[in-house]
């Protein structure tokens, strides 16, 4: 045998990462580092992609403080994750189909559902997930979504629906699951119009994402199904809608599946069940994340050009706020369910059995 | 009418729902070209196109979570599972998902999905590929199991299956597939998804079996008939639902059950089947319910099975030993 060896595999290890650098289009300090794109948003647009941001935020913020008091079920805090939830769900149509993941409430909103229906679906209520919209309620089992927004790119493609796409997303610990991988393998073998987000947000609950994976980026996880993938500023709201934009163009056009991996940070808890981040990392690893904060630079720019104010931002926040508060007395006049009508909601034609235990407890909601 | 195997009768119900209604699409592992490795599918891809029967990757819960996706946008999927034991890698996307989407959205958004697998014992497969695994389906809610123990229930219970709009398990018995023929009516009928079949009418004591079971309960009451015994045989056809009534109306003339099933005895479909009886019909008993299953170790494949899997004699022992109570 010779010396040298058949295949340098350290040289193919440290060579492994095929996705080109994040995209931007506003650096940390607002600076524009596209122009070409960056002149192709009006003035109102930049004011648009901000109002987002703000009522995102302001979601959050009023959400949090009904979580306090008792009034939410499961919520899973959004802080620090407004522009790579907005500038993606902005590209979205009507039409489109949306698959989300837990933290993605803003996107399904956004999509067609009312507040009020996000917190009937924190609570567990049915009268929650009866939105209009194109999309299943926000998934728990992580990775789940992306199996079945397979098929629904599939069932789209198959249908000849023109100009329509799935959105999807997931975390980073999203991509170690197993579902992930099949779901954009499978939406790779069917060519189906899938648009896979991974909201790389740095922490599984308070795993990091140097621990999910040896891979250089979670990018590079579509590369193996044969699906195009990007990196994306997911700070930078102006990059994450362009690049999600010319994901879905490319999609309607005629072709198969794209990933986006959005690099951003979840400034809170996993939810607000009360985990602690103090637990798993400190001040100092957060403080570079919040400098980049996608609100502080979009309000920089639209500062510089005269178009926003703090006075402006504020009477916003109290204008959303104010709807939110409307919103959860909406969902507190709701009725509360009632088993019986559990029982008759699992299958369409009750079993004989069913048909006992509903009247069952139809006598009994009765008294 | 014709006569025809097992699968020529489930391959007969697929070929009329796809004639039936443009919605619905077959799919799984080697189900187009290559017919599906018992040939179910067979002629199928030839027939509708690779549109509406087509392979997929090798993956199950893909498979499933395909199937949930099409289901959404208004198809109406019919995934193949090639062997049950593949369907642990599919548990999510069947019992968390599929099953939950009428409940979740109170029927806006539904799952009529159709799972067709092969399982049971007695043709020596490999591991995996053989294990009686309904036990671990009956328990969810939103979903509906059925095991059909001939040709004829097999091709209008599938039928019926795929027209239901809920999320249903069509388990196919592997040990049937080939080795029985029925007569088969041409063109479609159903069979009730909630409704167990008196195969044999008797007096003297009830056997209530279902899958390849039923056909061990018919030999023993041939048998038995020749010392004048009266074996009422029932065929449950669905073990999600289970058809009570029927079970009670018959042991309220025979006053005596065996339940017989080929799974494990624990945690089963026959525990459920004893348990309705001791809670709403043990005065129509007079003798202990007799039960007949598999022993509770890990299913043992290939040559294993032959001392395993309870058959005719065995079922003959028990209804003997209840019958002289």
């Amino acid at each position: 045998m010779a010396n040298k060896p058949i295949v340098d595999f350290e040289a193919i290890k440290n060579n492994l990462s095929n996705v080109s650098k994040p995209i931007q289009i506003l650096n940390e300090n607002a600076e524009v580092v596209d122009q070409e794109i960056f002149d192709s948003f009006s003035d109102d647009d930049l004011v648009e992609f901000m109002k987002k941001m703000v009522w995102e935020r302001a979601l959050h913020e009023q959400t949090m403080n009904f979580s306090r008091q008792g009034r939410m079920g499961f919520y899973a805090p959004t802080e620090g994750e407004e522009a790579s939830e907005m500038g993606t769900v902005l590209a979205m149509k009507t039409n489109d189909y949306l698959l989300p993941a837990y933290r993605d409430v803003p996107q399904l909103i956004q999509h067609g559902a009312t507040v009020t229906e996000a917190y009937l679906w924190s609570r567990g209520h049915v009268v929650g997930n009866k939105f209009k919209a194109r999309s299943l309620m926000p998934q728990i089992i992580i990775g789940a979504a992306y199996a079945e927004a397979a098929g629904v790119g599939l069932g789209i493609k198959k249908s000849g629906e023109e100009d329509t796409i799935a959105f999807t997303y997931t975390g980073d610990g999203g991509t170690s699951q197993g579902d992930s991988y099949e779901g954009m393998n499978f939406a790779g073998a069917f060519q189906a119009p899938v648009l896979f987000i991974v909201q790389n947000n740095g922490f599984a609950i308070s795993t990091p994402r140097a621990k999910q994976t040896a891979a250089p980026t979670l990018a590079q996880k579509a590369v193996a199904a044969g699906i195009p993938s990007v990196q994306v500023d997911g700070m930078d709201i102006l990059a994450c809608y362009a690049v999600a934009k010319a994901a879905r163009d490319y999609m309607v056009a005629g072709n198969g599946p794209v990933m986006i991996e959005t690099l951003t940070y979840r400034y809170g808890a996993h939810s607000s069940a009360g985990d602690d981040p103090k637990r798993y990392r400190t001040k100092a690893e957060e403080q570079p994340w919040f400098d980049k904060d996608p609100l502080i630079r979009m309000r920089k720019v639209l500062e510089d050009k005269g178009l926003w104010s703090e006075e402006k931002e504020d009477q916003l926040v109290d204008e959303y706020k104010a709807s939110f508060k409307e919103a959860i007395k909406e969902a507190d006049a709701v009725p509360a369910e009632k088993v019986s009508d559990m029982l008759k909601r699992t299958f369409e034609i009750p079993t004989p059995e069913m048909k006992k235990e509903i009247a069952k407890f139809e006598a009994k909601e009765s008294k | 009418m014709a006569k025809k195997t097992y699968i020529q009768a489930i391959t007969d119900a697929l070929d009329i729902v796809l004639e039936d209604d443009p919605k619905t699409l077959i799919f799984g592992e080697d189900v187009g070209k290559n017919g599906g490795v018992f040939r179910t599918t067979q002629g199928l891809q030839d027939k509708y196109g690779e549109e509406r029967v087509f392979d997929t990757p090798l993956a199950e819960s893909g498979i499933l979570g395909l199937a949930t996706g099409l289901g959404l946008t208004g198809w109406r999927p019919i995934p193949e599972i090639q062997f049950m034991g593949f369907s642990f890698e599919a548990m999510d996307q069947i019992a968390g998902q599929e099953a939950r989407m009428r409940f979740r959205f109170d029927g806006v958004k539904t799952s009529p999905v159709t799972i067709r697998t092969p399982y049971g014992g007695g043709t020596h497969t490999a591991e995996m590929h053989a294990d009686n695994l309904e036990n671990f389906f009956t328990g969810v809610p939103g979903l509906r199991v059925v095991m059909p123990s001939n040709p004829y229930d097999a091709k209008g219970l599938l039928i019926s299956s795929v027209e239901n709009n809920d999320p249903v398990l069509f388990m196919e018995n592997l040990k049937l597939y080939r080795s029985m023929k029925d007569d088969i009516p041409d063109g479609k009928y159903t069979v009730p998804l909630d409704k167990a079949n008196v195969v044999r009418e008797g007096n003297d004591i009830t056997i209530v079996a279902y899958g390849a079971e039923v056909n061990e309960a018919i030999k023993v009451a041939d048998k038995l008939a020749e010392k004048n015994v009266s074996v009422e045989v029932i065929d449950l056809r669905t073990v999600s639902p289970i058809d009570n009534e029927t079970i009670f109306k018959s042991i309220e003339k025979t006053h005596k059950v065996v339940i017989v099933q080929e799974a494990q005895k624990m945690a089963g479909v026959g525990a459920q089947v004893a348990s309705a009886i001791a809670e709403e019909a043990v005065l129509s008993l007079d003798a202990p319910i007799g039960r007949v299953a598999a022993p509770n170790s890990v299913y043992p494949f290939a040559l294993g099975e032959d001392i395993w899997i309870p058959r005719a004699d065995e079922i003959e022992e028990k209804v003997n030993e209840i019958l002289n109570y």
